[in-house]
């Protein structure tokens, strides 16, 4: 037997945007063994809840992460507005879908950008960021923010789009998808990138359900699961169908994503020809007494939030779990007998949001 | 539309016994969560084909303690150590623990104080 090294890995390192620590043990070259450490930015901002009225706990929400805040309030809001028994507007629902879509766009084309970068493609790396701005563009016209977009809220949305505006933005979207092409194609037939990512951390169909991978990490790997099937909001008039991959390596991971920006350019084009005129908000009586756990699918995976109400103002309990929490065990799997120089690779795929993950 | 949920309250002394047949069944763990009202509930929660289940506990606010199912689902070891940094509950068994370092905080059970004034 080779003689065992152990190698820290970040917290600060070029491939990670937000810290986390990895004590790898490695045989040779080899990793063994993949020992994480996360902690290093734990905010307690669900504890909050004891503190903002629940109205406000959406702000609190958002501001979990800076990539899916929105979905985030969407998530929120969710569960609020069930166990207030809340009946929506279906303007607000579609117009939910609508920015959930664009964050889901512009997360991916983020994460393509940034992996891009860690297998040395400067030049994709810059194509796909430069049309996610095209994407914040649109964000910032629509809610005012390209960050914290402060649209929703218990009861509907903050601001509506109009037939007018959501037109132009169509062609808008047009222009970034026709752009976007040039990009997906790299990243499904280049060489280099085939080269880099295909059979690297791979995770296998029955790892992945075991060690509950969730979102394109689970998806890669052959599980069709995706929280929107589950038909929340105005997924219920949607026609779509989960994209899913089988090698459970590096590059079906990364092929999932790219596939998903189609798909949420199509969604976006389903919700401006289904939406409906009318309100985009209930008013909103009394205070949340009961509790639920709502699922919405993020980016990067399924996001459970668990609301529990006491009839006050105040929530009892406001618990996220983000899909890096679930997909961190998973990660470990794909680590273990990897080479040294595919770890940056691996801890990339799973598109890790490790500010989600300690709140 | 919202997902039916089913939650079913168990003993802490049945739990490993309860989820066991949901691993060989292929359930994925979805989370762990603890609330703290007079006393502490812990709700395991579980999703198989989008089909939602969960288990839920009653503990003690203070002394509690909980068998770790790290050997079924080892993918618990996070949230069993979030219950112990956060909540003060002693997990015992965890497969990666973490002895109270998995959250770099200065406080111990910050989760499970009394609670301060609202100023809301």
């Amino acid at each position: 037997m080779a003689n065992r090294t152990v190698i820290p890995f970040g917290p600060q390192h070029p491939v990670l945007p937000e810290p986390i620590h990895l004590d790898l043990v490695l045989e040779d070259e080899k990793v063994v063994e993949a020992i994480p450490n996360v902690g290093f930015i734990h905010r307690g901002l669900e504890l909050l809840c004891q503190k903002k009225p629940f109205q406000d706990m959406v702000l609190v929400a958002e501001r979990i992460c800076g990539i899916c805040s929105l979905i985030h309030g969407v998530g929120f809001v969710q569960g609020v507005e069930k166990i207030m028994n809340l009946d929506l507007p279906e303007r607000a629902l579609f117009l939910r879908v609508f920015w959930s879509e664009l964050s889901r766009i512009h997360s991916h084309l983020l994460w393509l950008g940034l992996a891009a970068d860690a297998i040395g493609f400067e030049s994709l790396f810059m194509h796909s960021w430069r049309v996610r701005e095209m994407i914040l563009d649109i964000f910032e016209e629509t809610t005012g923010g390209r960050v914290i977009f402060n649209v929703i809220k218990v009861g509907g949305v903050k601001k509506d789009i109009t037939k007018e505006t959501f037109t132009r933005i169509m062609k808008q979207l047009d222009k970034a998808e026709e752009e976007y092409k040039q990009i997906s194609e790299v990243f499904i037939n280049d060489f280099t990138v085939i080269h880099r990512w295909s059979g690297v951390g791979v995770l296998s169909k029955e790892d992945a359900v075991k060690l509950g991978a969730v979102g394109p990490t689970a998806r890669a790997s052959g599980i069709k699961s995706d929280m929107r099937m589950l038909k929340y909001g105005a997924y219920e008039k949607i026609d779509f169908e989960p994209t899913v991959e089988r090698s459970g390596d590096c590059y079906a991971r990364a092929a999932v994503r790219v596939k998903e920006v189609y798909q949420s350019f199509d969604i976006i084009r389903q919700c401006y020809n289904k939406i409906p005129e009318g309100e985009i908000e209930t008013k909103v009586t009394g205070f949340p007494n009961g509790e639920y756990f709502s699922r919405v699918e993020q980016p990067r995976g399924e996001v459970v939030y668990y609301v529990k109400g006491n009839g006050t103002k105040f929530l009892d309990r406001f618990r996220v779990r983000t899909p890096t929490f679930a997909n961190l065990p998973p990660l470990l799997q794909m680590l273990a007998g990897c080479d040294l120089a595919d770890v940056p690779a691996i801890i990339l795929s799973i598109d890790p949001c490790i500010s989600c993950t300690e709140r | 539309m919202f997902e039916k949920q089913e939650i079913i309250n168990i003993t802490k002394d049945e739990l490993i016994n309860r989820v066991t047949p949901l691993f060989k069944d292929g359930y994925r763990l979805v989370q762990i969560c603890c609330t703290k009202l007079d006393k502490l509930i812990v709700d395991y929660t579980f999703d198989k084909d989008y089909k939602f289940f969960g288990f839920r506990l009653d503990l003690p606010l203070e002394n509690a303690e909980l068998p770790s199912i790290t050997n079924v689902y080892f993918a618990a070891f996070g949230y069993e150590n979030e219950l112990h940094d956060l909540f003060g509950i002693k997990v015992i068994g965890n497969k990666v623990d973490f002895g109270g370092k998995f959250y770099r905080i200065n406080e111990q059970a910050p989760f499970n104080k009394k609670q301060e004034a609202k100023n809301g």
